[in-house]
């Protein structure tokens, strides 16, 4: 391939990764409490910086020739941790007693973890 | 045009890694920080790679996979703290 088409495809996945953990920022700001704020902050984060790194990977491919394994790697890891990362604390923000937002209709867990403050009293028991 | 691309998409990832650190900042329990930190850990991920292609260097690639594991581990041992009190349990139950 020529080098002008890999600049493109490169500059197509930078923009569609830039925009996504803009998006994700904004998210992060905008929303109401943190169960939101993590689900926009999480995943679509996750999704811009695994497609700018895919860009990097595939312009040190393309146009040097070899395929650099440890952004490989990096690939792999942000994929796998990331997500793992933002449920561990959603649950623990949901253990320890952290409000829901006024708007929210629904909480299914309530009725095996308790209410707010069963929740917080149990945490400080242990 | 390449070169104005990536520092357009620098500028943007300044833009979100300032409105990360806002939430970190003004976060109101200590969960909205740990997110906001985390997710300033990933932003900065991306802007390290984009350095690289922007320099044309494979050299930070190592920074990449250990801010990755750091912003990993940090989550993970403030979720811990936040949901137990302790960091590392001393007693099996």
């Amino acid at each position: 391939m020529s080098e002008s088409v890999i600049e493109i495809i490169v500059a197509v996945l930078l923009i569609i990764g830039v925009s996504m953990i803009l998006l994700s920022a904004i998210g992060l700001l905008r929303l109401p409490d943190i169960y939101t704020r993590s689900h926009g902050a999480t995943k679509s984060a996750t999704l811009g910086v695994l497609s700018t790194l895919v860009a990097v990977f595939i312009y040190f491919g393309a146009l040097e020739g070899f395929y650099n394994v440890r952004v490989l790697l990096g690939i792999v890891f942000v994929f796998l941790t990331a997500p793992v990362a933002g449920h561990l604390c959603c649950r623990a923000a949901y253990r320890s007693g952290t409000p829901l937002a006024e708007e929210s209709v629904q909480d299914d867990l309530k009725e095996i973890l308790g209410d707010e403050e069963q929740r917080r009293n149990q945490r400080m028991d242990k | 045009m390449f070169e104005v691309i990536m520092i357009v998409a620098l500028l943007v990832l300044s833009v979100s890694l300032m409105l990360c650190i806002a939430r970190a900042l003004m976060g109101p329990t200590l969960s909205d920080r740990i997110v906001a930190l985390d997710s300033f850990g990933l932003n900065l991920i991306g802007f390290i790679s984009i350095f690289m292609i922007l320099q044309n260097t494979e050299a930070y690639a190592e920074v990449v996979l250990v801010l990755g594991i750091l912003a990993f581990v940090g989550s993970v041992a403030l979720a811990k703290f936040l949901e137990r009190g302790v960091v590392i349990d001393r007693d099996s139950h």
